[in-house]
């Protein structure tokens, strides 16, 4: 089981979070804007990283809210967690 | 008989302490200590098994959890019967009663041999693959059950597990792994800096390898030396003492898990001869280290030569160990085959205590350690080829051939020395990455995933002094790594030895002028492959060790392949002549050995597996006799049968009571979520497809929440009770899938929005009362709440108090009639529902489930979501399109609903089937056809029940371009007949809905 730090709860065990998929996608602010193959895009293309990954979590049974995380998805470590809005800190693997 | 096996004065058990027990039914005497195996060995008996494929005797080939042959059952009583456990790890008690396996009647007369003598040479390595492909239809009835029958470990247990089963977390700065000399001196160094600090081992006594020590002695820190025994002790003694210390024996680390997270499998009672009433048989310990200490030690290698699996052949560095550790002598004349100079280590100390060695075959050259022992006047060939054994149910000979002369030597057991493999394991499943080493000719841990460290034997630092080294330098490392200040300088102990482990080693089938495509020359005991199984496959074209495994079955038996992986990787080697490392290493996985499914079940049994969900009314529907559904963990009445109705007769009676007069319903586990706030109406609209903004306040809508692709994900009433206060409600299965949407795009889209969401599900008990005279029967119970048709109309919503409590009503109808939700706190459900009941009795009230639920909606053409819908149906394939707030500018999936596909026009629509014959109830799920093109299907059905209303079956279905075929007919072909339909509209029953606006 893998420990997540909640960015506003700190480190617990992973049986407390939901994962939420590729972090950093914003919704477009006018859809109808939106050809169908940005839209598309915009539904269904996600990256396949083997190395570092920006994702969303949620503390579902914690404090409830969502952050982003880099993890590494070859060992499955954490590198930095932070709070929805900010930036990806730069960080190296360890 | 027993006396001649066992040595006095050698060993930790305790001869003082006789300990009776029987093994299939015979009755032997063992002492305090032994293990099974160990007493068994002392007794004599060497025969413990039969072979898994060819039903070959087998004897006892290893001392640990490496063994492959002497699986048994520990039969307790009835109910506690533990099959394929090892004799090696099986600790002996008073009465323990084991019985051998895959035998037929008895380990001596086995029926199966003639798969070994008459058979084999049909069941070769894949033969499942080539030999049961005609007829196809015998596999299931003839083959398989054959191939079962005769293939096969021991019997499961028959009656439920009565033992109670714990776990435990635990949180450490260093655990260690393996009490070995390497662990002990890596436990004491981290145990000196504070650090807390688990060690684990697997065996009762902590020690490993210095259990079985002989004529060892290990300096102190002063001018002192101790015995290996004295030192162990000493080391444990301070273990003992230290508060920051956890000494876990009898615990196997069975898993090596992210973020430095162990599974151990503590075993508590196994060992004892009564037990303790509820006392738990085994604890899981889920261990957070900051720091791992890999202390595994190595795994002994068996040597590859024709007939190397009769009785009575075994491991040498076992036997050495069973003679030092629990004063057994394997033999009275012992063969030794070794490629390892460990082999001749065991000679000598067997030699020591009158053991007689009929000869040492050395396959390699001459040495300084071959020479030595031709000096102490041992028997010793060098360059030596192994041709065979023989012996029926114990090896009697093994014949070699050295310096041209080919010889036979008379003997009881032969022992095999072929090096030691370092028990990788768990640094492995750890993810670290291992690396061949050329020179020891074994895989070693190299860069590291996780924070650990492996010393010791488990990194090829095999004699006492460099493990030691070893050991005490990752104890410090360790705690170093976890925070913690190791004190200066380290002190590496100092070992004389009379005979030391020494060199060596071979891998892949041992030297022999025997043919080996004729021979059987074993490489994995416990399922029988050959060194013929794998040349043969490589010659099949198996390359990839991946595949020899899969296809030879070698490594894939219980003991995944501790002995034999290594050696299959040599013969492939030799036989493709690619080097080891390019051929690879299969996956460790774990568990390490095999664990109960009680460790890892612990609490979560019976009731506690799951938990139940119930309503406030649940216990009343209990005792009105009802059958119950489970609907995710809700526990809901699913039909409320009397006088010994069915489904179909209760249900068909509560639909009409219903339709005739009114029923009760308990609709408390639909998901209820609170939307407060300024912005709630905003976020409304742009969360459901729904317009939301002109809803008044008192009034309820039906609302329909897509995801962003577009497709329906739920449905549910909303009622506006307030300007910013929504009461909506969701499907019972989609309650957390729903809430949890909702704050995804609060939380992370629409930062804009000032509203708050909080979900009341179980805050609201939820009556529905439904039918014609739904309001006389509610209407008096009510105060400060106007329910005429006038005042509060289909869709209203409204607060006021029933029953003196406090109460949010809502008119709504799931079913066609006048209907009501009456949701008070749920800790007055109970109280309010049976004032309703009480006041309906005069009616004929029915209390109704969720089959007959189902079936009213289904009679008004209102979907379920889940049933009508199955996540690729858009509002309009389900007949919906008129909830669609068509002026907004975005919602929630509303752009997807633009994209080609989803607005084609030959897409799935719902509609309504009636059966031509007006009797026959379709299949839910059942595939459509149309007589013009009945090669494809064009829908299927998705709702089908009698009507007992209309007095006939219906059915909702989605149809390609349906709406367009209304009155066409249609077929749904079922496996005995095909069933005529015609298309309806979805709405059966009441279709100008004058019932609900009374």
């Amino acid at each position: 089981m893998l420990i997540i730090n909640c960015p506003y709860c700190g480190a617990r065990p992973e049986l407390e979070f939901a994962y939420g998929g590729q972090a950093h996608i914003d919704r477009p602010v006018q859809p109808a804007d939106l050809n169908d193959e940005d839209w598309t895009g915009y539904l269904y293309l996600r990256e396949n990283t083997k190395g570092i990954h920006a994702e969303r979590w949620r503390h579902l049974h914690g404090c409830a809210r969502f952050f982003n995380a880099l993890r590494d998805t070859r060992t499955d470590h954490f590198l930095a967690t932070y709070k929805v809005g900010e930036k990806a800190p730069e960080v190296t693997r360890p | 008989m027993s006396k001649q096996f066992r040595i006095k004065g050698t060993g930790r058990v305790d001869p003082s302490r006789p300990i009776n027990f029987t093994f299939d039914g015979k009755s032997y005497t063992g002492h305090q200590g032994d293990t099974l195996a160990s007493a068994l060995l002392a007794n004599g008996v060497h025969l413990v098994g039969r072979s898994f494929k060819y039903h070959r005797p087998r004897g006892i080939l290893g001392i640990g959890a490496d063994e492959p042959n002497a699986l048994v059952g520990i039969r307790r009583d009835a109910a506690r019967y533990t099959p394929n456990l090892l004799a090696t790890q099986v600790e002996l008690y008073e009465g323990l009663n084991a019985v051998s396996q895959n035998r037929n009647p008895s380990l001596e007369h086995d029926r199966m041999e003639v798969n070994d003598k008459w058979l084999s040479r049909f069941i070769p390595a894949g033969f499942y693959y080539k030999t049961f492909m005609w007829p196809k239809s015998a596999w299931d009835k003839w083959y398989e059950p054959r191939i079962r029958e005769a293939a096969g470990l021991g019997v499961a247990p028959s009656q439920p597990d009565p033992d109670v089963y714990t776990q435990r977390y635990a949180h450490c700065d260093v655990l260690v792994i393996g009490a070995g000399p390497a662990g002990l001196a890596a436990a004491k160094e981290a145990a000196a800096t504070g650090a807390r600090v688990i060690l684990a081992d697997d065996r009762p006594v902590m020690g490993g390898s210095l259990l079985a020590a002989a004529d060892t002695n290990i300096s102190g820190e002063g001018e002192d030396w101790y015995s290996a025994g004295a030192w162990r002790k000493e080391v444990l003694a301070f273990l003992e003492k230290q508060p920051n210390v956890t000494l876990l024996p009898r615990t196997i680390a069975f898993g090596y898990y992210p973020h430095n997270w162990i599974g151990l499998c503590e075993k508590l009672t196994d060992h004892l001869a009564v037990l303790a009433r509820g006392a738990p048989r085994e604890r899981l310990w889920q261990v957070r280290a900051a720091q791992v200490v890999i202390a595994t030690g190595a795994i002994e290698r068996p040597l590859v030569f024709p007939e190397n699996d009769r009785p009575g052949i075994m491991l040498a560095d076992a036997a050495r160990t069973y003679l030092q550790e629990y004063g057994v002598a394997v033999g009275q004349k012992v063969a030794v085959v070794t490629a390892h100079d460990s082999g001749y280590r065991a000679a000598h100390e067997l030699k020591a205590v009158g053991v007689d060695i009929a000869v040492i075959a050395d396959i390699r050259g001459r040495s300084v350690v071959s020479d030595r022992a031709v000096q102490a006047g041992l028997n010793v060939l060098t360059e030596a080829k192994i041709e065979g054994t023989s012996g029926k149910l114990r090896v009697s000979s093994i014949t070699m051939t050295a310096a041209g002369m080919r010889s036979n030597f008379a003997c009881d057991a032969v022992l095999m020395a072929g090096g030691f493999t370092p028990s990788v394991h768990l640094f492995s499943q750890s993810r670290g990455k291992l690396v061949w080493d050329n020179k020891l000719q074994a895989y070693l841990p190299g860069d590291s995933a996780e924070a650990e460290r492996s010393a010791g034997a488990s990194r090829g630092r095999f004699a006492l002094a460099e493990a030691l080294a070893d050991g005490v330098d990752a104890g410090r490392e360790a705690a170093q790594a976890a925070g913690f200040t190791p004190g200066t300088p380290a002190f590496h102990p100092q070992v004389t030895v009379k005979h030391a482990i020494g060199s060596g080693g071979y891998l892949g089938a041992a030297p022999t002028s025997a043919d080996l495509s004729k021979a059987k020359a074993f490489v994995d005991w416990q399922n029988d492959v050959t060194a013929k199984d794998i040349v043969l496959a490589t010659r099949e074209g198996f390359l990839s060790i991946e595949h020899v495994k899969r296809y030879t079955t070698t490594g894939m038996a219980t003991d995944q392949g501790k002995l034999s992986n290594i050696n299959a990787l040599g013969i492939v080697s030799e036989a493709t002549g690619r080097s080891i490392p390019q051929i690879g290493l299969t996956t460790f996985r774990t568990p390490y050995t095999p664990i109960t499914f009680g460790t890892l079940a612990g609490h979560a049994r019976g009731m506690l597996f799951d938990p139940a969900r119930v309503t406030a009314i649940n216990d009343w529907a209990v005792a009105q006799g009802a059958a119950f559904e489970d609907v995710g963990n809700w526990k809901r009445a699913h039909y409320f049968p009397k006088h010994g109705e069915d489904l179909h007769a209760a249900v068909n009676r509560e639909c009409l009571g219903v339709r005739k007069s009114v029923g009760i319903f308990d609709a408390s586990t639909l998901g209820k979520i609170e939307i407060v706030g300024p912005d709630a109406a905003e976020f409304m609209n742009r969360f459901f497809v729904n317009a939301w903004t002109k809803l008044g306040v008192g009034k309820c809508r039906y609302g329909v929440l897509l995801r962003e692709d577009g497709f329906v994900t739920d449905d549910g009433v909303v009622g506006r009770v307030a300007k910013d206060r929504f009461h909506v409600t969701t499907t019972t299965g989609g309650a957390a899938r729903v809430l949890g949407m909702m704050e995804d795009y609060l939380q992370t889209e629409w930062g804009d929005l000032k509203v708050w969401l909080t979900s009341t599900t179980e805050q609201w008990s939820v009556i529905a009362v439904q039918g014609p005279k739904a309001r006389e029967v509610i209407a008096p119970l009510i105060e400060d709440l106007d329910v005429s048709a006038e005042a509060f109309p289909h869709m209203s919503i409204g607060d006021g108090k029933i029953c003196g409590v406090p109460l949010r009503l809502m008119r709504v109808s799931f079913t066609g009639e006048l209907g009501f939700e009456v949701n008070v706190p749920s800790g007055y459900g109970r109280m309010v529902w049976e004032a309703i009941w009480e006041r309906g009795k005069a009616f004929d009230m029915v209390p109704y489930g969720t089959e007959t639920m189902h079936v009213l909606r289904a009679e008004k053409g209102y979907i379920i979501v889940g049933q009508e819908t199955d996540g690729t149906v858009t509002p309009d394939d389900a007949g919906l399109g008129w909830a669609i707030g068509k002026a907004k500018p975005d919602f929630v999936g509303k752009r997807s609903l633009q994209r080609p596909a989803l607005t084609a026009p030959d897409r799935k629509q719902l509609v309504g089937l009636i059966s031509s014959d007006g009797r026959t109830v379709l299949e839910e799920g059942a595939q459509i056809v149309d007589p013009a093109a009945p090669k494809v299907p064009i829908g299927h059905v998705t709702s089908s029940y009698y009507s007992a209303v209309l007095g006939k079956p219906i059915a909702l279905a989605l149809v390609r371009g349906g709406r367009q075929r209304l009155g066409e007919s249609l077929y749904v072909p079922m496996p005995d007949s095909v069933i005529g339909v015609q298309v309806a509209p979805t709405v059966f029953f009441d279709p100008e809905g004058a019932r609900v606006n009374v």
